[in-house]
């Protein structure tokens, strides 16, 4: 169902109903009539497939049609092909074995470091880093997407002055009179605009240039910077420190309006030691509590064990009490909190104070400098500093004393004053980015030479008289230290696709070095600080990805007394500008696989939205979808609303990053631009906003609702798929379930191997049974060396995606647009269903990912006519393309909805530069065929390949899937079930894993370990 | 009422039918088998190559291993095309000035690579591996044939899906020891004294092979 909560009746009925325990939709919570309805088709969204009805006589004219000339597609003679041999061959290239790189990826103001796969020259896929701090083997969605944004299409590929293709000899003739004229006066008059410096090489080069002109001024704006951290951390201890926080070491922790679990460039480590400390085990079942208190709902807060939705305004309020509470002396508003807030507070303190030395607080970049210098002062207070937190000294190479805002703002006034002649932009897209108050665009005007080194065409760069194509990051030299200090060697995977160059050249020529590369300017720079061996270090470094001896060191510190008057309590609606969980500020617009990610809570897909609570929505009589028009001190932007369950009340969030206009192809025009409410006052909300409708609705692209398969459940015939329990309840009774809970606790699957009804399956039961491989109905041929299995930790899931894009990524997986996305015809092999519980303002959250269950009893199998899904002797729920005819009935038999259809030709097989990212060891899919998820079985096929080579079995935790691959937390196992050592094996011997409709006796290879919570029971149920 | 159709239309109805019947089949067969001819597959059709290389005079006239070109055979799924380095090695030596070579002079002068005809074309939705099946005791000329008598390179074997099943049914038909993986010419009777299939059988138990018939082994 596409217009979400559009008819007014439906609002009424919400009012006060309960439904079923699990739900994903309001419409579902509701059970309006037209919600059934549209389940009642078997594939709602395969149900309008063709817009006109057409009659029996042409239905049949096109049939004999297409059956005619379907036998003359096996008539092609071949075309010739020419092999083009290499002419002198690289060291260690052997063609179709992929080479595996060490590099790093700068993005929003940090680094992680990654290994990426390269087939011939071609880097294809991305993976972690084991090594790299920020990685620890994983990645988030981002870097896996920012393979797409190297072969995009719409990347600048040539020098353009004033819209005519033009030299970089030429930009550097024009540049460096202008640096050399102001270099009598100091450099005066020249500016220079990057984004938050993460390269200690670039930051050597700024350092020297401000040395050599000093009145030349180089400003630094982050979109999503850490200026309000940073302002904590003065607070709190006079200097500016990050808080490098030791989540694994935590046993309470709490997020302060803030999403670290997702959003940054640190959340992949995050996650990952916050998800270790989680993980219930039969022998294991000691876990952190996770508190959240947030405004609008982010997957951090699903991930909580309680969470408390508040204005985001009214957090700091929150927090001053909390410290004071705790014995911090700070200054506190006045009123009280509500009964509930207050409650919550109490027990949260309570659990504090009892976890002295373990506890955790992190707040939201968004929240105010006293948020921030609270926290720090509530760690020291609790002795967690140097437990739980390290502060580090920052990690920014230049500029880390910088306030983002003010360094924009003034050169923006300066820029209209007339004080700058030549304005060079290192990246980023300030026209489009910059806060509204700044008035870039009109600014810019001013400025007689004004060039943007950027890797797209984009709003600033039309209104710069040089456009300077960037290299992307796989395709540079360079480094990149992460939020730790951790130093990685940026290394390119390919030579420049176009006529790129990088902020190293730029600089080079500023410094009158012009001719020095990246690749010298950096090796310069390292080896004035490690000239001892420098070559083999080098090489060194460029193999491990990360440089020893680089992390900060921890500082030692003492929270000073919090002197900031409380301000009083403001009433109103407030409005909160937030990046976006798939497109961040904006820089991922134009990459169609962060487009069609739906978002981790909202399932929303090319799309940003007014977020609002449901009471909220219900006081201002508006409905999903509704074009509303939100403003506050005068400035408006008008975007669709989306009723988001357990939003705070009173409060609007707006995802920044949409509304592009000069983004490409892919991200022009899509949603709406949230930049012009943000001001250098208002960086990320305040109250006093209005919404009033703005006439009309628009509909939303959210898969919430596809691929449906337990909405019919009942409390009688409750199928129990996403099962969530309590520590306590599990420690006194181990199980996926609650006694007596659910259909399968009173009936247990069907075994249809206990009372053989054939001789033939008696006769496969003894033989398998000495074996010990499982048994299969449809299959006698069973491979007694390996059966692959998955386990999915449903505890460790925090919903990121990332596995998602992963699985795209690898399996070269087609964009399909919002339109198609609409029609439910997503072909996303993997997704994550979201289920809400509970009441529609204040719902719990929970994940659950589903790929192919690979069932051993496989309903699809049974029903092709063609046999082109079969199922292999290990297990494998096959999928054959080339014979596949797209009569679809195994979609329809799937009960767990799985199966993807190319309804049309999705994927881009005329893109020449796309071409170059598809992984060579996957079919590229035509339209007309099913696919689905195959266990990465080209993976499989890699792993087996090297072990009969070797004369010997695949090895425990040689396959990893790809998505298994990306996971931050490892809630993925993937592995042989035949070896009881394996982990997938341990996983599956767990009491709490289960099937998804093991009733079904499809016996699902894939199982969930059900999801434990730690409820504080001073909390009396969910708070 | 006069009749409308004489006595003899009731055999020429006949007679067309049959008639129609053998053209629309010859029809058929004869699609069928240009199909399967070696027009449209290529079998036995040597190709004119950018340089005439000659597997004869360099396999059976010098006696140069499969491996010191094709070097990847044993390691990866491609056995490899040599680069013009891998020429050069020796032509740098012998043959300096031979008009014929020029092509491969200019390629390594350049480094531009030789476009060869490609012979072994599977379709994209196939994955061939030639490290495991050389591990497993295919022999180059089971499939390749007697490369050591083709003065052109040509294709040998249709490489069609029913021809590669023949061997992945029954693989004890074409196994060979270790040895004899790089043999051409090979006689299991002459050499070890046993049939193909006596031999086959006993190396499909000594090296585990499997019959692999499921969809997965070649398509992903």
């Amino acid at each position: 169902m596409n217009d979400q909560t559009t008819d007014a009746p439906m609002r009424t009925e919400l009012s006060g109903k309960t439904g079923k325990d699990y739900w994903k939709s309001l419409e579902e919570y509701s059970g309006t009539e037209r919600f059934k309805e549209w389940l009642q088709r078997e594939h709602p969204q395969a149900a309008d497939l063709l817009a006109i009805a057409p009659d029996r006589r042409s239905v049949l004219q096109l049939m004999g049609a297409s059956l005619a000339l379907a036998g003359f597609n096996a008539c092609t003679k071949q075309p010739e092909e020419r092999i083009y041999a290499y002419a002198k061959n690289p060291e260690a290239m052997t063609p179709g074995t992929p080479l595996y790189f060490a590099t790093a990826m700068p993005w929003a103001g940090g680094a992680i470091g990654v290994l990426v796969e390269n087939h011939m020259g071609r880097p294809t896929k991305i993976e972690g880093n084991e090594a790299h701090p920020a990685s620890l083997g994983s990645t988030d969605s981002f870097a896996q997407a920012s393979v797409l944004d190297l072969y995009d299409p719409d990347r600048a590929t040539s020098v353009k002055r004033r819209g005519r293709v033009s030299t970089w000899d030429d930009f550097f003739g024009e540049l460096r009179p202008a640096v050399t004229i102001a270099s009598s006066k100091q450099g005066e008059g020249v500016r220079v605009l990057t984004r938050g410096v993460v390269s200690p090489s670039v930051g050597a080069q700024l350092s020297a240039l401000v040395a050599a002109h000093p009145k030349l001024q180089v400003h630094v704006w982050e979109p999503i910077h850490r200026d309000n951290a940073r302002a904590g951390s003065m607070l709190a201890f006079g200097r500016d420190l990050a808080v490098h926080a030791h989540h694994g070491k935590a046993k309470v922790l709490v997020s302060l309006d803030g999403d670290f679990l997702v959003a940054g460039p640190e959340s992949v480590r995050a996650a990952r030691e916050f998800a270790a400390g989680r993980k219930v085990r039969k022998d294991k079942t000691d876990m952190n509590r996770l508190y959240a208190v947030e405004s609008c709902t982010t997957a951090t807060g699903a991930t909580a064990d309680h969470r408390l939705a508040m204005r985001a305004v009214d957090v700091e309020g929150f927090v001053r009490r909390l410290a004071l509470r705790l014995g911090v002396a700070v200054q506190v508003p006045q009123g009280a909190l509500d009964e509930r807030s207050q409650r919550f507070l109490e027990a949260l303190a309570k659990d504090l104070e009892a976890n002295k030395g373990a506890a955790l607080l992190l707040p939201g970049p968004w929240q105010g400098p006293v948020v921030h210098a609270l926290a720090h002062a509530i760690h020291d207070k609790l002795g967690c500093i140097g437990q739980t937190v390290e502060m580090l000294p920052p990690f920014e190479s230049f500029g880390a004393e910088v306030d983002n805002a003010t360094s924009i703002k003034s050169l923006c006034d300066d820029m209209r004053a007339g004080k700058v002649q030549a304005l060079v932009v290192l990246g980023g897209n300030p026209l489009y980015d910059a806060p509204a108050d700044c008035d870039f665009a009109g600014a810019l005007a001013k400025v007689p030479l004004r060039a943007h080194l950027t890797t797209h065409e984009n709003e600033t760069s039309r209104q710069c008289d040089w456009l300077l194509p960037e290299h992307h990051y796989l395709e540079a030299w360079g480094d990149a230290s992460a939020s730790d200090g951790t130093v990685s060697i940026v290394q390119p995977l390919i030579a420049p696709l176009y006529n790129s160059k990088g902020a190293h050249d730029i600089l080079a020529t500023m410094l009158d070095k012009a001719g020095q590369t990246a690749y010298d300017a950096v090796r310069e720079h390292w080896k004035a600080k490690r000239p001892d061996d420098f070559e083999a270090q080098w090489r060194r470094w460029l193999h491990d990805g990360v440089v020893p001896g680089t992390r900060a060191k921890a500082v030692a510190v003492a929270a000073k007394a919090i002197v900031e008057p409380a301000s009083a309590a403001q009433k109103g609606l407030e409005v909160q500008l937030r990046p976006d969980p798939t497109v961040w500020d904006g820089r991922f617009a134009n990459n169609g696989w962060q487009q069609e990610l739906p978002k981790p809570i909202s399932k929303l897909t090319w799309d940003n939205t007014v977020q609002l609570a449901p009471a909220t929505a219900k006081a201002l009589g508006v409905a999903t979808g509704d074009l509303v028009e939100v403003s506050i001190g005068g400035r408006k932007v008008v975007g669709p609303a989306w009723i988001a369950p357990g939003h705070a009340a009173d409060s609007l969030t707006i995802h920044l990053g949409y509304g592009r206009v000069h983004a490409g192809k892919v991200g022009d025009g899509v949603g709406f631009d949230a930049y012009p409410l943000r001001t250098t006052a208002m960086q990320w909300g305040a109250t006093g906003a209005t919404l009033a409708k703005a006439g009309g609705s628009m509909e939303l692209a959210s898969t919430q609702e596809h691929d449906d398969y337990d909405a019919f459940t009942t409390e009688a015939t409750k199928r129990n798929i996403v099962r969530v329990r309590t520590i306590d309840r599990f420690k006194a009774e181990p199980g996926s379930l609650e006694p007596g809970q659910g259909h399968a606790a009173h009936h247990g699957p069907t075994d249809i191997f206990e009372k053989p009804r054939t001789a033939e399956m008696a006769a496969l039961k003894a033989k398998k049974e000495a074996t010990g491989a499982p048994l299969q109905a449809y299959d006698s041929r069973v491979s007694e060396d390996y059966q692959w299995g998955m386990v999915i930790d449903l505890n460790a899931c925090t919903g990121c995606s990332a596995c998602i894009t992963a699985c795209v990524a690898e399996n070269n997986i087609a964009v399909v647009g919002k339109e198609q996305v609409m029609r439910g015809r997503e072909m996303h092999w993997l997704r994550i269903d979201r289920y809400f519980k509970g009441d529609e303002n204040d719902p719990e959250m929970h994940h659950q990912p589903i790929p192919c269950m690979q069932c051993e009893n496989a309903p699809c199998e049974v029903v092709c006519p063609v046999g082109a899904t079969s199922h292999g002797p290990e297990g494998l729920n096959e999928m054959t393309y080339n014979r596949c005819v797209g009569t679809r009935y195994c979609s329809n038999n799937c009960p767990y909805k799985v199966r993807r259809f190319n309804f049309l030709l999705y994927s881009d097989w005329a893109t020449e530069s796309l071409k170059m990212q598809r992984n060579p060891d996957v079919s590229v899919r035509s339209r007309g065929v099913m696919e689905k998820c195959t266990y990465c079985v080209q993976r499989i096929s890699h792993a087996r390949h090297a072990a009969k080579r070797e004369d010997r079995k695949i090895r425990e935790g040689e396959v990893v899937t790809a998505c298994q691959q990306a996971c931050p937390t490892e809630a993925i196992a993937f592995g042989n079930i035949l070896d009881k050592a394996s982990r997938v094996s341990l996983l599956k011997a767990e009491p709490h894993n289960y099937g998804l409709l093991e009733e079904l006796n499809t016996k699902p290879r894939t199982t969930f370990l059900a999801k434990v919570q730690n409820r504080n029971p001073e909390l009396d149920g969910r708070a | 009422m006069a009749q409308i159709f004489h006595e003899s239309f009731n055999s020429l109805a006949k007679v067309s039918i049959a008639v129609a019947a053998v053209l629309g089949g010859g029809v058929v067969a004869i699609a069928w088998q240009a199909n399967n001819s070696n027009w449209a597959t290529d079998v036995d059709v040597p190709k004119e190559q950018p340089v005439q290389f000659s597997h004869d005079h360099h396999v059976q006239g010098l006696g140069i291993d499969c491996r010191y070109c094709h070097t990847s055979v044993e390691d990866a799924a491609s056995a490899g095309i040599p680069s013009t380095k891998t020429c050069m090695s020796c032509h740098s030596q012998i043959w300096t000035n031979a008009e014929m070579l020029k092509v491969v002079r200019d390629s390594y002068a350049k480094d531009q690579s030789i476009p060869w005809v490609r012979l072994h074309d599977l379709p994209e939705f196939v994955y061939f591996n030639h490290s495991v099946h050389v591990k497993k005791g295919v022999g180059c000329e089971s499939c390749h044939g007697r490369v050591d008598q083709m003065p052109l390179m040509w294709k040998e074997n249709t490489l069609n899906m029913g021809w590669c099943l023949d061997c992945h049914r029954n693989p004890e038909d074409v196994l060979r020891p270790k040895e004899d993986i790089f043999a051409m010419g090979y006689d299991p009777v002459a050499k070890y004294g046993k049939t193909q299939s006596e031999l086959g059988h006993e190396l499909a138990v000594a090296n585990h092979v499997k019959t692999l018939t499921n969809c997965s082994t070649c398509h992903r």
